[in-house]
């Protein structure tokens, strides 16, 4: 019997890697806070996914809550922030930015967050001229 | 000497396509394929700090005033009338407000405007909608308010563009969406948020 030739079968399978690589994003951060998104009819794709920086805002997670307590809290990268160090995260996140002016945060809220924790970070924000906001959110059916 | 025709071993590698079925599992692993979806909304430009600050004056005809107190209740203000209304009827209420077809006085004024590809309209660009919400508004109140003025917009520039280009606004050119944009401008203002009424 002639065996089927394989010897391009690891070509084929580094095809579909370099795929999944290009299309994919690695999971940056791990969460520390818990939030589900609001709901929405609106809402556009994110694209281009290395203009956009990420900015979390809901309860510390049930394992950090024995510590944290359940209050509201914002993580940036991978700690717990305030809302005042906002702007070093922009500035941080805008180095190394092919062109700046694209440069879109996201910010991802738990639905019952209180409006003040927002409004902060979108003062902040307005003051590091990141204007470009995404309101992170599941579509309505 | 002669030289001896050796023939090189063949490397055997009949295992990298497991060495790369691994990485490839690895990455699919580690990689979120999810779309991120979310409402885009821009900012206004800081307020420069060398300019005294410049209150427009806003004629109270043209203002739409769309607020949230501290239990998410929404609470809607024009000329004509005031009081708490609810979610559903805010879309209407503002391309109502928005659109003034009647040319009614006590909503937006309307002028003429030159837009290219448009020609001579009669627009309400003066218009301008306030949200403002409270410390303990609920996140989820505002970004619904914000999702219904996004959908009201769109609504508007819709009818607008099947009626002028026979084409809905997203299949549009840039200089098509252009001309719809400047007749209906997105006019939302956020002021700075108030403590009025039932803070917690």
């Amino acid at each position: 019997m002639v065996e089927m030739n394989t010897s391009s079968l690891p070509d084929l399978i580094f095809t579909i890697l370099f795929f999944f690589m290009m299309v994919t994003t690695m999971r940056e951060v791990t969460l520390k806070v818990k939030f589900v998104v609001p709901q929405g009819t609106e809402l556009e794709k994110l694209e281009k996914k290395s203009a956009v920086s990420f900015i979390y805002v809901g309860p510390p997670t049930d394992q950090l809550r024995a510590q944290m307590g359940s209050g509201t809290r914002i993580q940036l990268n991978d700690r717990y922030a305030e809302p005042r160090e906002v702007m070093d995260f922009v500035a941080a996140e805008r180095q190394g930015m092919r062109n700046e002016a694209d440069q879109i945060i996201s910010i991802k809220a738990d639905q019952h967050t209180q409006m003040g924790y927002i409004t902060d970070i979108k003062e902040v924000l307005r003051k590091s001229w990141a204007l470009r906001l995404n309101y992170s959110a599941s579509r309505r059916n | 000497m002669a030289k001896k025709k050796k023939k090189m071993p063949g490397l055997n590698t009949s295992s990298t396509a497991d060495i790369s079925f691994m990485l490839l599992i690895f990455f699919l692993v580690t990689t979120s394929m999810d779309t991120d979806m979310g409402l885009a909304r821009r900012l206004p430009q800081p307020p420069d700090p060398d300019q005294e600050d410049a209150q427009v004056d806003i004629k109270a005809r043209n203002i739409l005033y769309v607020r949230l107190n501290a239990s998410g209740q929404l609470w809607i203000k024009d000329e004509t009338t005031s009081g708490y209304g609810d979610m559903k009827e805010l879309r209407q209420r503002v391309k109502d407000f928005v659109k003034n077809e009647q040319n009614y006085s006590k909503w937006p004024e309307k002028h003429v405007k030159i837009i290219d590809l448009l020609g001579r309209c009669v627009v309400t660009d003066k218009h301008v909608i306030s949200v403002q919400t409270d410390r303990g508004t609920p996140y989820d109140a505002y970004f619904q308010v914000q999702n219904e003025l996004v959908a009201a917009y769109s609504e508007l520039r819709n009818e607008l563009s099947k009626e002028k280009f026979h084409r809905e606004y997203q299949y549009l050119s840039d200089e098509e969406k252009k001309a719809i944009r400047d007749y209906y401008p997105q006019n939302i203002s956020e002021a700075e948020p108030k403590k009025y009424g039932g803070t917690q």
